[in-house]
């Protein structure tokens, strides 16, 4: 063999080489390694079920938090839609729920207060905040959407406010049943409808009724005639309504202009 | 593929929330490392495994300054590297040596050369994939050192200055690592030829 075609059989056996090595990239790893890394470092998913207002409720949680609510019609149904949504398998917690958990789904407390986490990846950061805002409105309570979107800094977004909301993937325990429209009216709610999102306030020890009433009367502050300061109706629970020495309002403008303050707890109009 | 900066940052302000998103962006890239160091997809699936599992505690030990600084996809292969050489070590490598004489080398061996015959070109979806576990094989049979090396540069196409990075080594060394690799696999393809022909 001369030296030349030694040479030129070199070349191709390099290119041949290179294309033979590179064939062997793009490989898939199989199904089971996200899984089951995930169970190994603690982060792999289960769920509790848990008996609420309004019925039993499917609850994922992991180590990075809570990440999927919903009244599914029964476990499997839920162990698919939380494979849907977020691509990893799921199976029932071997722990019963925490008390701060039912606690929260009760309403008796405010989420807020709780250190229970939420784990909100995939949600935009906009939806993140409107969610957390959600977080501080006290059992029993209820904020308009306008009130969530100027809480933020957003005062325009009341309709993606509005949107962020329904789209909560950890309704009861995000309360968004505790966000009402900017009239007043009670409105739709995500899980189940809105006679749950009554049933749930009524749980909480609201009046979802005289809300209502309030709403279709136009009255959307109550002035507390003594202390000179407007609030929303439900700021500081079932007591503020039926207290004696209230003022009703149609707007935070005519408050104002009968010398009212806002209320610095439920805060129903920005402060200047 | 460019580091994801966003992916460092987000590991470092919420490691839990954000880790699935880490294994979900490398596993393939790691998967098939794995593999073709190991020669296997269970050790691979294996070896996979434990490296995400030793980053994660890595990166619950780290500060947040140093997560932001790290260059995921060299580091990942760094300690998938590290956990098979680990095995390979108790295991004193399970993986085909080029010398054996029979069983799968003999079969890696067939499909090479018969890809090799302008008669047998591999013109179906068989032949290709016979021949693929061919040079799979061979490189699998190579001594650890140079087998990382031309996986990284030639099947995960890192830049060498990656390769170096991922090996721990200079540039010039792992450049040379790369280069003898390719030597040795070539001598390995010829011998195997060589065999065939005595043979017929």
């Amino acid at each position: 063999m001369t030296k030349k075609k030694d040479v030129a059989m070199t070349v191709n056996e390099t290119l041949r080489i290179g294309r033979a090595l590179r064939s062997l990239a793009g490989e898939r790893a199989p199904r089971s390694l996200l899984p089951a890394v995930l169970a190994r470092v603690g982060l792999a998913d289960s769920y509790w079920e848990i008996d609420s207002p309004v019925g039993r409720i499917f609850v994922a949680h992991s180590r990075a938090g809570i990440s999927l609510v919903s009244r599914a019609r029964s476990a499997s149904d839920f162990e698919r839609a939380f494979r849907n949504r977020y691509g990893r398998p799921i199976g029932p917690s071997a722990d019963a729920p925490p008390a701060n958990v039912r606690s929260l789904v009760a309403g008796r407390v405010r989420g807020r207060d709780t250190n229970v986490r939420f784990d909100l990846r995939g949600v935009s950061e906009f939806e993140r905040a409107v969610l957390l805002k959600a977080l501080e409105i006290p059992p029993g309570e209820v904020r308009p959407y306008s009130w969530i979107a100027r809480e933020i800094g957003h005062p325009d977004a009341v309709r993606a406010a509005g949107s962020a909301l329904a789209k909560n993937p950890v309704p009861l325990l995000i309360p968004c049943h505790r966000v009402v429209r900017s009239d007043g009216h009670i409105g739709n709610y995500s899980l189940g409808g809105p006679r749950n999102k009554r049933t749930l306030l009524a749980a909480e020890g609201a009046d979802p009724r005289t809300l209502e009433k309030l709403a279709a009367a136009g009255v959307r502050y109550l002035g507390n005639r003594e202390g000179r300061y407007y609030c929303f109706p439900t700021c500081g629970g079932l007591q503020s309504l039926i207290r004696d020495n209230q003022v009703r309002f149609a707007s935070s403008r005519e408050a104002e202009a009968a010398g009212y303050k806002p209320c610095g707890e439920c805060r129903p109009a920005a402060v200047a | 593929m460019p580091q994801p900066d966003a992916l460092t940052n987000d590991l470092a302000l919420d490691l839990d929330g954000t880790f699935e998103r880490l294994v979900r962006v490398f596993q393939d890239r790691i998967f098939s490392f794995a593999h073709r160091l190991s020669g296997n997809r269970e050790d691979a699936e294996e070896i996979a495994q434990d490296a995400f599992v030793r980053a994660y505690r890595a990166l619950r030990a780290y500060p947040a300054e140093r997560i932001r600084t790290i260059a995921l996809q060299a580091w990942l292969y760094r300690i998938a590297l590290n956990v098979a050489r680990n095995r390979f070590r108790v295991r004193k490598t399970r993986v085909v040596s080029l010398d054996a004489r029979g069983g799968d080398g003999e079969e890696a061996r067939r499909a090479w050369e018969a890809a090799d015959d302008p008669r047998e070109r591999p013109d179906s979806r068989l032949e290709e994939k016979e021949s693929r576990a061919g040079i799979a094989a061979l490189v699998a049979g190579l001594p650890e050192r140079y087998r990382a090396a031309i996986i990284l540069r030639y099947v995960e196409g890192l830049k060498l200055e990656e390769v170096a990075e991922v090996l721990e080594q200079p540039v010039g060394t792992a450049k040379s690592n790369v280069h003898r690799a390719v030597n040795l696999l070539r001598g390995a393809i010829s011998d195997s030829r060589r065999t065939k022909r005595n043979r017929s």
